[in-house]
């Protein structure tokens, strides 16, 4: 073997090695440095200072601010976390940065909105955040949308629900049902009715996979308070005409009272307590569900969380 | 060794001749000028400000030196016709190679070491004293250096086969796209498809220097987690590595008549 030969081959190994290590040690390094991105994004926490130091091309640094915020709340997330304390911040610097971003207002106040550990919990700051968007985007009637989504599942205020549909619904090109839903603020606020018309049409209307998925899965946990509800009523009716809880669900059927063992939307059967409560066998699966819950249920009525 | 030895202590007697070092006047003027600036004009920010300034000036000037100094290591000796002179005698192409690149490298590190003296000093001017803390800057200069060891490889790899100018602005664009190496890699994870394949591809393919700056971090006093000095290190090594190889391998096979 000539000398070039030899040192062409020894160099493409090398090389091989060098680049494979390289990439085995920086998936090493995402790993350990799966917070940094966004923390040492935050060193500089002035939106309007870093609007000065992208020399113009502040459209790129939001979408970069953008992915940050992503990718931010996608591994919190993914911890389980109660804490999304930078979430805000990267927000705040994505939206100033470039306050077009309607994406950013949309799915943002999603995340900040929603009960820990499905968001930050914070609908006051998702308020803000939409409604800095609306002043930035007028012509933008979906994010008078989210902000009635806001106000009438996180925060229980009616009448602020019903004028973000109402002023939402003068906006050209904003669905009719916006009117409708304006209306049904006004009228049925709190229902069951209400909760799952908006989020039909939250699904129906919305082209994102996200969203979409997202829909479902409110819908669903719906349907799971309003059967845990109907099913813990049997139960009573059971025991105020036996004079004792039911021991398991074929007891029950025996009585009449039921065709069979009754199942969640994931097809698993419900858990008969002997107390007569009646739980979700996994409520992990089922996200967003307020009764059948093994602590003590909720005050609040049938699926009021976005 | 001798050989690439040689040609190493020649590429840093060069670099010293060409006055590569007065660098180091400017960057003492810059912390001299910002520490007495700042400790007028600002309350609490002025040691942050300092290190920030100091730490960023240090790698700035050292990715301009190794940028444009590297990306002149082949095509200059080509062009005054030395290169000739040193493949005549018994030096092959890959220790022409590695001499310059080690070359290059240790004149970065005698630059990089006068800076940090520069800059622990106006450090201690300002505070009167050292902290523990102070202890994770000489991490981040290390970081630094080893930033430079990638740059010059890179830049030493686009000299093989490029224009000088196309060589600087290519390596000038791929230590930016570096910076924005961890970013690249989310946007990869988000896409889907063949878009994937070949955003994570690319995103692998560039060097990561997001790792490599905690400047940020440093002049907050956060602490430097030892699992990442040795991944950092190992990373730039087989970075530096690979760049060099596919700079040797061009070189191997390019027509120098």
């Amino acid at each position: 073997m000539t000398t070039r030969k030899s040192t062409v081959l020894v160099a493409a190994i090398v090389l091989a090695v060098s680049l494979a290590g390289a990439a085995v040690t920086v998936h090493q390094l995402d790993h350990l440095r799966a917070r940094a991105t966004a923390e040492e994004a935050l060193y500089v926490p002035s939106a309007k200072i870093l609007q000065g130091l992208s020399l113009g091309y502040n459209g790129l640094l939001a979408d970069i601010y953008w992915t940050r915020a992503v990718q931010y709340f996608g591994t919190e997330h993914h911890l389980r976390s109660r804490e999304y304390r930078l979430l805000e911040p990267l927000l705040d610097i994505t939206t100033t940065l470039d306050p077009h971003l309607t994406v950013a207002y949309e799915f943002g106040a999603t995340f900040l909105a929603q009960k820990p550990p499905e968001g930050a919990g914070d609908p006051d700051a998702a308020v803000r955040l939409v409604e800095r968007g609306v002043r930035e985007n007028p012509s933008a009637w979906r994010l008078y949308y989210n902000l009635g989504f806001i106000h009438y599942f996180e925060r229980r205020d009616y009448a602020a629900a019903a004028d973000a549909f109402e002023r939402g619904s003068r906006v050209p090109g904003a669905y009719a049902w916006m009117k409708v839903m304006a209306a049904q603020m006004s009228q049925h606020a709190g229902n069951v009715q209400t909760a799952r018309f908006l989020w039909s049409s939250l699904y129906e209307t919305s082209d994102n996979d996200d969203i979409r998925a997202n829909a479902t899965k409110h819908l669903l946990a719906l349907q799971v308070d309003e059967q845990v509800a109907l099913l813990e009523k049997l139960v009573a009716g059971f025991q105020q005409r036996t004079g004792h809880w039911p021991a398991n669900w074929t007891e029950m059927a025996a009585g009449g009272y039921l065709r069979g063992v009754p199942l969640d939307p994931n097809r698993k059967p419900y858990r008969l307590t002997p107390g007569g409560r009646v739980l979700v066998q996994d409520p992990e699966d089922l996200p967003f569900i307020t009764q059948g819950l093994a602590e003590e249920p909720s005050q609040q009525q049938p699926n009021e969380s976005k | 060794m001798s050989r690439i030895s040689a040609v190493a202590s020649n590429t840093f007697r060069e670099a010293v001749r060409d006055r590569v070092l007065y660098n180091l006047i400017f960057f003492a003027l810059l912390l001299v000028g910002a520490a007495l600036l700042f400790g007028q004009i600002s309350i609490g920010i002025q040691r942050i400000v300092l290190v920030n300034l100091g730490l960023s000036a240090i790698s700035v000037f050292g990715v301009v030196i190794a940028i444009f100094i590297g990306i002149g290591l082949v095509s200059k000796e080509m062009e005054k016709k030395t290169l000739y002179t040193i493949l005549s005698r018994p030096v092959q192409r890959w220790e022409f190679i590695v001499g310059k690149f080690g070359g290059l490298a240790w004149t970065l590190v005698v630059n990089t070491l006068c800076m940090a003296i520069g800059f622990f000093a106006a450090l201690y001017l300002l505070a009167r004293h050292f902290e523990r803390a102070d202890g994770y800057l000489v991490v981040a200069i290390y970081f630094i250096i080893l930033e430079f060891v990638v740059v010059t490889a890179v830049a030493l790899l686009f000299s093989t086969f490029s224009s000088p100018v196309l060589s600087a602005v290519m390596a000038l664009a791929l230590f930016v796209i570096g910076t924005f190496a961890e970013d690249l890699r989310a946007f990869a994870a988000m896409s889907h498809g063949a878009m994937r394949v070949f955003a994570t591809l690319a995103a692998y393919v560039v060097p990561n220097f997001a790792s490599l700056n905690v400047i940020s971090s440093v002049a907050h006093g956060q602490p430097v987690a030892a699992s990442l000095v040795v991944y950092n290190t190992v990373y730039s090594l087989f970075y530096a590595a690979a760049a060099l190889c596919g700079a040797i391998l061009v070189f191997e096979y390019r027509n120098l008549k």
